[in-house]
């Protein structure tokens, strides 16, 4: 499908987070040199109506509070946010509930993501009334379409949550994302959870979706193979920031940063005839309580300089292509 | 297989419950071997029986789960060993790795106890040869400053570093199969990766075979040497990783690697399995994936097909298994 | 695109059946009592007989009569009703009220809850009964200025229970799903966590009135909860104080009726409890 050329869809400006937290005396005494954790850290990035982003990245990322900072279930602490050019961040009463319209989330847990004491038809029934986007006399109607869209049979509405498996809850979740008709999905880690087979039964779900229904996507993921197939971009996150972001199979081919090369090293590959023996990337994940100074990859990357440590590297590039590293692939 | 009697070897085993008036086959009769220093693949999504086999050739499996069939080593059937020789064999010959270290692992105990538990039990060392070997072990397994680690507890380590960990207790008594359900399942991927390497490194020194419980086909790709699939209690094929992957010869098979997204056909729809496999007691008459196969006919849902071999070295218990060649060729 | 059958809902089978059975029994047999006495009762409970006077267990008088001639199972019958309304008076305030703020302390947490904590802290400090004790001492005897100690202090206990829950139910996805749908908090709180968060505070419910009727019972013993003419079972128990050794059924049989009427609620609650958590 064409991609719009107009202004972005969403447009993040240097958006930062950070949590204290309170920790018991002897920890502080011990070893955690702050009780800040710093989960995002000046993030930036843009997307165009009608794409798919993929925000990949491992444990401490950022990229869970990221979306949540989008949905406001979080309050960033610095940065913009910009949805269809209004600032999403002043946003109160009624124009927040519009804005949640328009921006809704699908979740990762098949498990706790449904109220257990509600029946699917009545969780799907409520956002519709809820937003008024149905006259009530039409509004089972509405319910039984939105089961149909996420391919459930319409008997599903009667049904409680416990009696449907992992795969099918993640698709009530979605339906109930849609009941209100948004134009950006959150879909974040709503596949990870899930058997391979089911996983590929939800991928051709939301590839369906998109083209029915126009979606622009941010589909975040830990699985690479699974971003690389639903989506139009790609940002890397590591450590609260993004370290690269670029068109899909430009990523992949020739990652320019060396934490995308060592994380596609890293994913298995399915050609058993492929199989190095040494490590994708040595070391381990710094504590996100006490991220390096300068370059947060810099105590795993072979290419780290002296540089990497006084300069925090931000993301430059051309063509739509962005790595935040000193010493970037080429 | 080769030549050489196989180390392991799992006949017929069955793992069922009591339930719903009846008795549940959570396994269903699996048979496999496994041969010194080669690395077996056991593949499934959930409720495939996978966890369940592996655990039950050591008799980690306890009531209301029954184990019957036979679990061949060194000549001796495990099933039937009385406690005390079952418990020489676990950990010194056989030793097991899961999922979730922190469950694991003893949480008021510190790593070294742990590996000092297993070397007294199985090795002749004193207390300070014990220590020794500890710190050894646990650089061996890549923990920095080992020295200092040793006395630390699971707790204070990070996921990778209690993988490794577990390994280090694992492999203290230098066992000859190694066991691991599910190691990397719950780890990034860049700490998998260096995990599955450290097991495969390890097995060349050690001498060690392994058997590989996962549900990521890639895991498989990369470090097993053969693999079977389960589905729904039962091996469906058996194969060398390289040809089940290129030329599998089951359905689900089949309709696993097609669930897979390819590099190269981005955004293009995927041919999944449609439907959910069966719950343990509701399994069909027939082939068990026959509700949910595109090739399946009437004589599939009469009974379960056997699993033969349908060219060397590759068993499929799928009745249209010469269709799936057939299609290959032509694509 | 379709999903071939959906996975069957499982169907457990009715454990603790028996008991379920039992509690319906002995509720059933308290709830007629309480809503029908005259039509259950064989005798006149206030009617003076002086010719049956301290008559043991017979065919004419199945539970013996006192030192008045008074049939006791007649007695037993007509005071339920006031049992039962002690039982839900002592417990529907605490009830509604616990809930409620349980659940606002458990969402909101904050300052809000350091507050609730310093309460609780307070109020568990003290042993229940001698709390209960001291404000109708101060009030004065009666059932209702019972009704208003308990519920003065009994709140706490579901408050308590309900914040646990709820603090618990906050961290659930659909919550945040509810709050990314636009819901206001307090939908949030009272359509959404409030039902999932119940099920403890009801089957602790049911242990309470079996404990408030003891309570009722005990104050009723000590002069302090029901005042004569008014019987409940308590001081029906204590009338008979003086003649345990020659009517010692005046005593036994109201208070084998508050064991039992305790024991069918526990059993209620029992099965209340099993059902709750097998829908989870």
């Amino acid at each position: 499908m064409m991609l719009s050329s107009d202004a972005p869809l969403l447009e993040v400006t240097t958006l930062s987070k950070q949590f204290a937290v309170r920790r018991r005396f002897l920890e502080a005494a011990r070893r955690r040199s702050s009780a800040v954790l710093r989960a995002l850290e000046s993030v930036s990035f843009a997307v165009r109506r009608g794409e798919t982003l993929g925000v990949v990245g491992e444990s401490g990322c950022g990229k869970s509070t990221l979306a949540r900072c989008l949905v406001r279930l979080h309050e960033p602490d610095g940065g913009g946010i910009r949805f269809d050019g209004q600032d999403v961040l002043t946003l109160q009463g009624s124009g927040l509930r519009r804005y949640h319209r328009r921006v809704q989330m699908a979740f990762q847990d098949p498990y706790s993501s449904l109220n257990p004491r509600m029946t699917v038809g009545h969780a799907l029934a409520e956002a519709i009334r809820f937003h008024d986007l149905r006259p009530p006399a039409q509004t089972l109607a509405r319910v039984a379409e939105l089961l149909e869209l996420v391919g459930l049979p319409t008997t599903a509405a009667e049904r409680y949550p416990r009696e449907f498996s992992g795969g099918q809850r993640q698709r009530i979740g979605i339906a109930r994302a849609l009941a209100v008709e948004p134009d950006l999905l959150i879909a974040d880690e709503i596949v990870s959870a899930l058997d391979v087979s089911v996983q590929a039964q939800i991928i051709n779900l939301l590839l369906d979706l998109q083209e029915r229904l126009h979606l622009t996507i941010l589909f975040i993921a830990h699985d690479l193979r699974v971003v690389r197939h639903l989506s139009h971009r790609v940002a890397v996150m590591y450590l609260g920031s993004i370290v690269e972001i670029g068109e899909t199979e430009q990523l992949f081919a020739r990652p320019r940063h060396p934490y995308t090369a060592a994380l596609l090293a890293a994913a298995p590959e399915m050609d058993p005839g492929r199989r190095g023996t040494r490590d994708a990337i040595s070391g381990e994940l710094p504590s996100p309580f006490d991220i390096p100074t300068g370059c947060a990859f810099r105590t795993r990357c072979s290419r780290a300089s002296d540089r990497c440590a006084a300069v925090r590297p931000t993301l430059a590039g051309a063509g739509g292509r962005m790595a935040a590293c000193h010493h970037p692939l080429s | 297989m080769a030549a050489a009697a196989p180390l392991l070897s799992v006949s017929d085993l069955r793992v069922s419950i009591d339930a719903g008036g009846g008795s549940w086959m959570l396994v269903d009769g699996v048979s496999l071997q496994v041969g010194a220093g080669e690395v077996l693949g056991l593949v499934g999504e959930s409720g495939s029986g996978k966890s369940l086999t592996l655990r039950s050739i050591v008799r980690l499996v306890r009531a209301p789960l029954r184990v019957a069939g036979e679990v061949r080593w060194r000549g001796a059937n495990l099933l039937e060993l009385p406690e005390r020789q079952l418990n020489a064999i676990r950990g010194r010959e056989i030793a097991v790795i899961f999922q979730e270290p922190m469950t694991a692992l003893n949480p008021v105990l510190t790593v070294g106890e742990q590996i000092r538990e297993s070397l007294r039990a199985h090795s002749g060392l004193d207390r300070p040869g014990c220590r020794k070997r500890a710190i050894e072990l646990l650089d061996h397994v890549g923990i920095p400053a080992a020295r200092a680690r040793v006395d630390d507890y699971p707790h204070q380590f990070s996921g990778g570093m209690r993988q490794r960990a577990m390994i280090a207790i694992a492999l203290a008594a230098e066992p000859k199969l190694l066991l691991a359900d599910e190691p990397t399942t719950a780890l990034d991927v860049t700490i998998q990766d260096q995990i599955l390497k450290l097991i495969l490194r390890l097995k060349a020194e050690l001498g060690m075979s392994v058997v590989l419980v996962t549900h990521d086909l890639g895991v498989i790709a990369q470090s097993c040497d053969r693999v079977a699939v389960m589905y729904a209690g039962r091996v469906v094929e058996q194969a060398p990783v390289a040809t089940l992957l290129r030329e599998p010869r089951h359905a689900y098979t089949r309709g696993l690697l097609d669930s897979v997204p390819l590099a190269g056909h981005a955004r293009r729809p995927l041919r999944p399995i449609g439907g959910a496999p069966p719950a343990p007691g509701e399994r069909p008459a027939g082939c068990s994936f026959a509700p949910r196969c595109g090739y399946a006919t009437e004589i599939c849902q009469r009974t379960p097909p056997p699993l033969i071999a349908v060219a060397q070295e590759h068993l499929s218990a799928c009745l249209h298994h010469a269709r799936l060649a057939a299609e290959e060729v032509r694509s | 695109m379709s999903v071939l059958a959906e996975k069957p809902a499982w169907r457990p089978r009715l454990r603790f059946r028996g008991s379920l059975v039992v509690a319906t029994l002995l509720l059933g047999l308290f709830l007629l009592a309480a809503a029908a006495p005259g039509w259950l009762a064989p005798y006149d409970p206030l009617a003076f007989d002086m010719t049956a006077i301290l008559k043991p267990p017979s065919g004419l008088h199945p539970f013996g009569t006192d030192n008045f001639g008074r049939d006791i199972l007649s007695r037993l019958i007509w005071a339920a009703h006031i049992d039962l309304a002690i039982a839900l008076c002592t417990t529907v305030f605490p009830v509604i009220f616990g809930t409620v703020v349980g659940a606002l302390v458990g969402y909101y947490a904050g300052w809000l809850d350091a507050l609730f904590g310093r309460i609780v802290d307070l109020v568990v400090t003290f042993p229940f009964l001698v709390i209960v004790i001291t404000i109708v001492s101060v009030l004065g005897p009666g059932l209702f200025n019972m009704f208003i100690a308990v519920s003065a202090v009994g709140w706490v206990f579901y408050a308590r229970l309900m914040r646990a829950e709820v603090m618990t139910q906050k961290q659930a996805d659909y919550a945040s799903a509810g709050r990314v749908l636009g819901y206001g908090e307090l939908r949030i709180i009272f359509r959404h966590l409030l039902p999932n968060a119940i099920g403890s505070i009801i089957v602790y419910w049911m242990t309470d009135m079996a404990l408030g009727i003891l309570l009722g019972s005990s104050l009723g013993y000590l002069g302090l909860g029901a005042q004569a003419p008014t019987a409940e079972w308590g001081v029906l128990v204590a009338d008979g104080k003086n003649f345990l050794n020659t009517g010692w059924w005046i005593s036994f049989f109201p208070g084998i009726a508050i064991v039992l009427t305790g024991l069918g609620f526990s059993l209620l609650g029992d099965s209340i409890a099993d059902r709750l958590r097998r829908g989870r």
